[in-house]
């Protein structure tokens, strides 16, 4: 990557010495200029990180799919406001019999912002250019990886095949096995497409291993995509990603003509920006603040919980976990229901399962566990671990939407088995630091506080993350009797194409996974918010964090 | 005087060819690093994997150091995982230098127009309920956690009343950039709101900063003026009958200055560590926040190379202080 | 090596006291048992006379004294159990995230419905223990670096202090957070580490500095001469004699000491077991609150700005009784 920096020492000397030839400047007179109506021209966003680059093929967190979002679209797209999919550069789409081969019917005269059309060819090329990443790129593309498996040189992993443009609107892609995730996973920011010129020209797939390090070809600093906004640009000095709207956008022309995502990463400051008029909305405010912003005029608005915190089991390192008494003494032991009241944000709930309420096959039949240590320490007597020891772990520097201050939960729960007679033992680890390397690789901990965040509405991004891999899960079920079982089953539900079947069968698997196995303890759903200013109108909170921005006006 | 520079030189090749290699082990031996900051809750036993041999991590510790070397010397220090991913870590170190520097330039400024005269003013008044009061105001400032000093600032200054920014270096004018410095280029551009704004953006991080070296050189003030003032030339200067200004400009000041010159050279380098805080309470893109940033998401090949040019730097300062204590005092031998 | 070669405030002050301590005739300042007694006995008396009508030194000594005294007793005076989530049930992340002040809870609860004064006041006693093992850790740090140094010159002095001056040339904060960060489990103990390996450096150019400009001075080479073995001579002429500006320097570190443990819980990465309370972990926890909740974090700021200014007065004044220099 190719930054435009200049060499402070000799720029500084060379305008020094013709102050006023060389160093002109460079901006338009924009800002402002025709003010007749009652909104600004400019929407200023808080952000919490840097974006990575803006090619979100390559990209791996949520604050660089904040901004691809704005600039680029993919074939399915998410309904405003829940966790469905909706026809976005795609019209429509149906599966062939079997479910492996979808066609789908596009857009008609759209235009990359670079002018290019969108057609089936640039559907196929983008879909083929993922698939055929090399070297470096195959690690780089992790979400690639992580849902459609392997690349074209391992065709074997991989759930996709291949892509045909039948004609100009119309493009088939075929993939290897039926599954939930598909054509899902094509709503995923990662998947978005792009302009096939621009990839080529800026030699897009160009991804190398240097120093410990990737870097990355011009085109991902330059990207060029459908979307309402298009990138003007990332002020790495002054942390500002600048975007402007996209003039060859083919929906209707955004509502705010600029957009600004200034990086804030500390919590308080992003509050104080609000309150003191520099930036109009922030997202993820603590939810400590909700109140006070609300008092102080502004719009808190609560998206519905589309994640779930877990106190996980190994009972490959702590035997005495194999006993089913034991699991659900700590299920019964832990007071689930103050933690929540006194911890997470309104609207948050104790979970009966590894899943949210909105997912398809969640079981509404199951309740939580209720708080009840009398019997949790019957059931403990009666499995003979009365005084029993748990290493119990939780990470620190790091903060999660399902898990605010993971400090303050491990605390009380520490607390709640300490009550019914189970010996604590106390371990931390910074998250970045040994954390997640030591709760799924090195299974070195009893018992962990983890959750997870859904990608998109499936049943197999939860339960199948969490179960699926029967050898490689954190919860390490292949030590115990029903893991095959269990394994075998999501992936058999996964398959499955009626979706109604599909969620009868995902159902009864919850079901059995809180009554028979109980691999660990599902905790909460906690909703993580999003904070505008009351001169904001028109933002629409997204389950999946998936917000754009083109709706939105500032009034002035 | 050049053997001694030389050898100082060398010295300073030693100490950060040894600080490289103590950072190189250390970095790797901590726990979790580059792949979990990476991949998150996503990880797989299959990515972790992956990831870890793209980024040569599962090579065996000297061999990646070796390759460290063999890289530097060709100038490339590494690349951003983290910062700004892709990107060379040295320009990284480069881009945020400017905002840093400006930062402790400004705060520098700030503690030496305040802390000399009032300073002067304590050691004229020796005794006096101003000195004491001077003398505890000052060491209060340093009792105060920077950070704790910083937010108050901000929410009294900036919050309550709108008179400064909350944070970040500057309003989003879409300034021209040319040196990175953000109040020299929009003198440069003749972009004059620019720099106005960076200015107004510079004025409560320097505040929050400059408590400490203003301390410091209040104090060194103090005591030197002191000093000064019982020296027997002042006194022959007082009984020669010279009026009162030329004893204070001509004898009392220029004398009792030295030291302070150097205090404040010795200054410079300390800022670096009260930047770490200041930066991250005012959002201050500077190298105090790249560390910061960098060290949350494990990027090695930024960290090395911030903390090497740190303290570069730091030897640097040092050297050219030393070098001045020997040119400005002659009983200082460079043997 | 002669040149005065500080590299920043914590090296300035100590080259400031190493020759204090080195030269003129606070040199001999506590030569208690050697040649010249009487004027060492008269010096120290005359800093003591000088101290005790130093209203600063007084001040500094009074608050010092009742954070000892309150370190010591708080745990019977503290109206609550520190630990103990009294308070919970009224915790309401929105409406109530910090319980108020109520009868028998004068300041109210922290976030975890936790008694506040009772926290401030056993908070005490882990600040003491963290300021003082870390002063003590860098302090036995310094010395066994400053001794080797000092009382062998030579190659070894050149090792060690190629040591210190890397140890040096990064940050303090930055070394301090890096040591706290290597650590796998952070606890209280690799907070004190952490703080106290900042000070190394320090106190080993200190000792070494003054030892040096022994090494040459009257009352050692008469020793020598003697025939008194090295170690004698550096145990006890030397290293008695570089022992005032150590303990100025102690009085210092231990303000600061407390000061960085805060700034080391502010970037998160101090002790996260908080059962027993600690001012700066107090104030670190209190950010997130810090909006519409700021007492949470005022209280121990003020105890941590009341006790650091406390040391720093005290040691201040101290050097400076001690330094012939500014005696008039």
């Amino acid at each position: 990557m190719t930054l435009k920096r200049t060499a402070p020492l000799v720029l500084m000397t060379a305008a020094a010495l013709s102050m006023t030839a060389c160093a002109q400047s460079e901006r338009d007179s924009g800002d402002g200029g025709g003010g007749s109506s009652d909104v600004k021209d400019t929407l200023t966003f808080g952000a919490a990180g840097a974006p990575e680059l803006f090619d979100p093929l390559y990209a791996t967190d949520g604050e660089t799919f904040r901004v691809t979002r704005q600039i680029h679209q993919g074939l399915l797209g998410i309904k405003p406001g829940t966790a469905d999919v909706q026809p976005e550069l795609a019209e429509s789409w149906e599966p062939s019999d079997d479910g492996l081969s979808w066609t789908f019917h596009l857009r008609q005269g759209v235009k990359f912002s670079d002018g290019t059309d969108f057609d089936a060819d640039a559907v196929c090329y983008n879909m083929e250019r993922m698939y055929n990443q090399k070297g470096a790129g195959q690690t780089a593309a992790e979400y690639w990886t992580y849902f459609f498996g392997t690349f074209s040189d391992d065709p074997e992993g991989s759930l996709y095949k291949s892509c045909e443009a039948k004609d100009a609107d119309t493009a088939v892609i075929d993939v290897t096995r039926t599954t939930s995730s598909f054509p899902t996973i094509l709503s995923l920011d990662s998947f978005s497409m792009q302009s096939p010129t621009a990839l080529e020209e800026g030699d897009a797939n160009n991804v190398q291993a240097q120093g410990e390090g990737f870097t990355y070809p011009e085109y991902s600093m330059n990207p060029v995509g459908i979307g309402p906004y298009k990138l003007d640009s990332y002020d790495e000095a002054n942390k500002t990603v600048t975007l402007v709207a996209n003039d060859d956008y083919y929906g209707d022309p955004p509502k705010t003509k600029t957009l600004v995502f200034k990086i804030i990463p500390d919590e308080t400051t992003r509050r104080q920006e609000l309150e003191a008029g520099s930036i109009d909305g922030y997202d993820l405010p603590n939810p400590v603040d909700w109140q006070g912003l609300e008092d102080d005029g502004n719009n808190v608005q609560v998206r519905p919980a589309f994640n779930v915190l877990y106190l996980g089991l190994n009972p490959e390192k702590n035997p005495k976990l194999k006993d089913l008494r034991v699991r659900q003494a700590i299920a019964y032991a832990l007071n689930r229901e103050q933690m929540v009241t006194s911890q997470l944000p309104e609207g948050a709930s104790v979970a009966s399962q590894f899943m949210p309420e909105a997912v398809s096959g969640y079981n509404k039949d199951l309740e939580p566990y209720p708080y009840d240590p009398d019997k949790a320490k019957q059931l403990l007597k009666e499995a003979g671990a009365e005084g029993m020891s748990l290493t119990f772990a939780f990470p620190t520097e790091v903060s999660r939407p399902y898990m605010p201050d993971p400090q303050k939960i491990h605390a009380a729960f520490t607390k709640d088995l300490e009550a019914v007679g189970i010996k604590v033992k106390e371990v931390s680890k910074p998250w970045n630091g040994g954390y997640l390397d030591d709760v799924s690789a090195n299974g070195a901990y009893d018992a962990w506080l983890l959750g997870w965040t859904g990608d998109y509405n499936a049943a197999d991004n939860f339960l199948g993350t969490f179960f699926s891999d029967l050898k490689g899960n954190d919860f390490h079920t292949s030590v115990m009797p029903w893991g095959k079982t269990l394994s075998e089953d999501l992936k058999a539900a996964d398959a499955i194409v009626d979706e109604d079947e599909r969620a009868a069968a995902y159902e009864d698997i919850n079901k059995r996974i809180a009554e028979e196995y109980l691999p660990g303890i599902p905790i909460s759903h906690s909703p993580p918010a999003l904070v505008t200013s009351e001169k904001v109108e028109g933002l629409v909170a997204s389950p999946l964090t998936a917000e754009t921005f083109d709706t939105v006006t500032v009034a002035k | 005087m050049a053997r001694f520079i030389i050898r100082r030189l060398l010295q300073m090749v030693v100490v950060v060819f040894v600080l490289s290699l103590m950072l190189f082990f250390w970095l790797r031996s901590l726990p979790g690093g580059t792949v979990s900051a990476i991949l998150g809750e996503r990880a797989t036993p299959q990515t972790r994997a992956a990831l870890t041999k793209a980024l040569g991590l599962d090579q065996p510790v000297w061999v990646q150091y070796w390759r460290f070397v063999e890289r530097a010397a060709h100038g490339e220090f590494g690349t951003s995982t983290r910062v700004l991913p892709g990107a060379d870590a040295l320009d990284i170190f480069l881009s945020r230098l400017p905002a840093t520097i400006e930062l402790s330039f400004f705060a520098l400024l700030l503690a030496v127009v305040l802390a000399i005269p009032l300073g002067y003013l304590s050691a004229r008044r020796a005794g006096s309920p101003l000195d004491s009061g001077l003398v505890v105001t000052s060491l209060v400032g340093v009792a105060v956690p920077v950070f704790f000093l910083a937010f108050l600032l901000k929410y009294q200054l900036a919050v309550e009343h709108h008179v400064f920014p909350v944070s970040g270096r500057q309003d989003n004018l879409s300034c021209t950039r040319v040196t990175n410095f953000f109040v020299l280029d929009g003198l440069l551009t003749r972009e004059y709101d620019c720099s106005v704004s960076a200015l107004k953006h510079l004025v409560l991080p320097s505040l929050a900063l400059a408590t400490i070296p203003f301390a410091v050189i209040y104090r060194i003030t103090r005591a030197s003026v002191l000093e000064v003032l019982g020296e027997d030339y002042v006194r022959t200067a007082e009984s020669k009958g010279l009026t009162a200004r030329v004893i204070r400009g001509r004898h009392v000041l220029r004398n009792a200055l030295l030291p302070v010159v150097t205090t404040i050279g010795l200054q410079t380098g300390g800022l670096l560590a009260g930047a770490v805080l200041t930066e991250k309470v005012f959002n201050w893109g500077g190298i105090g926040n790249a560390l910061a940033d960098a060290f949350e998401g494990r990027d090695y090949a930024v960290l090395q190379v911030l903390i090497l040019a740190a303290a570069m730097i730091y030897v640097v300062i040092n050297l050219l202080v030393d070098i001045s204590y020997a040119v400005i005092d002659p009983r200082v031998r460079t043997r | 090596m002669s040149l005065p070669t500080p590299a920043n405030r914590r090296k300035e002050r100590v080259d400031a006291l190493a020759a204090t301590a080195a030269t003129g005739p606070g040199g001999a300042l506590l030569e208690a048992g050697s040649v010249d007694e009487k004027p060492g006995v008269s010096l120290i008396a005359s800093a003591w006379r000088r101290l005790r009508r130093d209203p600063v030194f007084l001040l500094g000594a009074a608050i010092t004294l009742v954070f000892v005294v309150l370190a010591l007793v708080s745990p019977l005076i503290a109206p609550h159990d520190p630990g103990a989530n009294l308070l919970i049930d009224k915790v309401r992340p929105q409406t109530n995230p910090v319980p108020g002040p109520e009868p028998g809870f004068p300041l109210g609860a922290d976030d975890v419905g936790r008694d506040l004064l009772s926290r401030l006041l056993v908070g005490s006693q882990q600040t003491l223990v963290v300021g003082v093992f870390a002063t003590l850790f860098g302090l036995t740090g310094g010395l066994t670096l400053g001794i080797l140094a000092g009382a062998f010159g030579g190659w070894v002095d050149s090792l060690v202090m190629r040591v210190v001056d890397v140890l040096l040339s990064i940050p303090s904060l930055l070394l301090a957070f890096s040591i706290a960060a290597i650590a796998s489990r952070p606890s209280q103990l690799t907070v004190i580490i952490a703080v106290a390996a900042v000070q190394v450096p320090v106190f080993a150019r200190l000792l070494r500095g003054s030892m040096l400009a022994q090494r040459h001075s009257d009352h050692v080479l008469a020793a020598r001469a003697l025939g008194v073995t090295r170690r004698a001579v550096v145990f006890r002429h030397m290293v008695p004699n570089s022992l005032a500006p150590v303990i100025v320097q102690s009085t210092l570190v231990l303000a600061v000491s407390i000061i960085d443990a805060a700034a080391l819980s502010f970037l998160g990465l101090g002790n996260p077991n908080d059962r027993q309370p600690e001012w700066g972990q107090m104030l670190g926890r209190a950010q997130t609150y810090i909006y519409d909740s700021p007492h949470l974090a005022v209280y121990p700021a003020l105890c941590i700005i009341v006790v650091a200014l406390g040391f720093t007065l005290m040691g201040e004044s101290l050097r400076e009784a001690l330094d012939p220099k500014s005696r008039r």
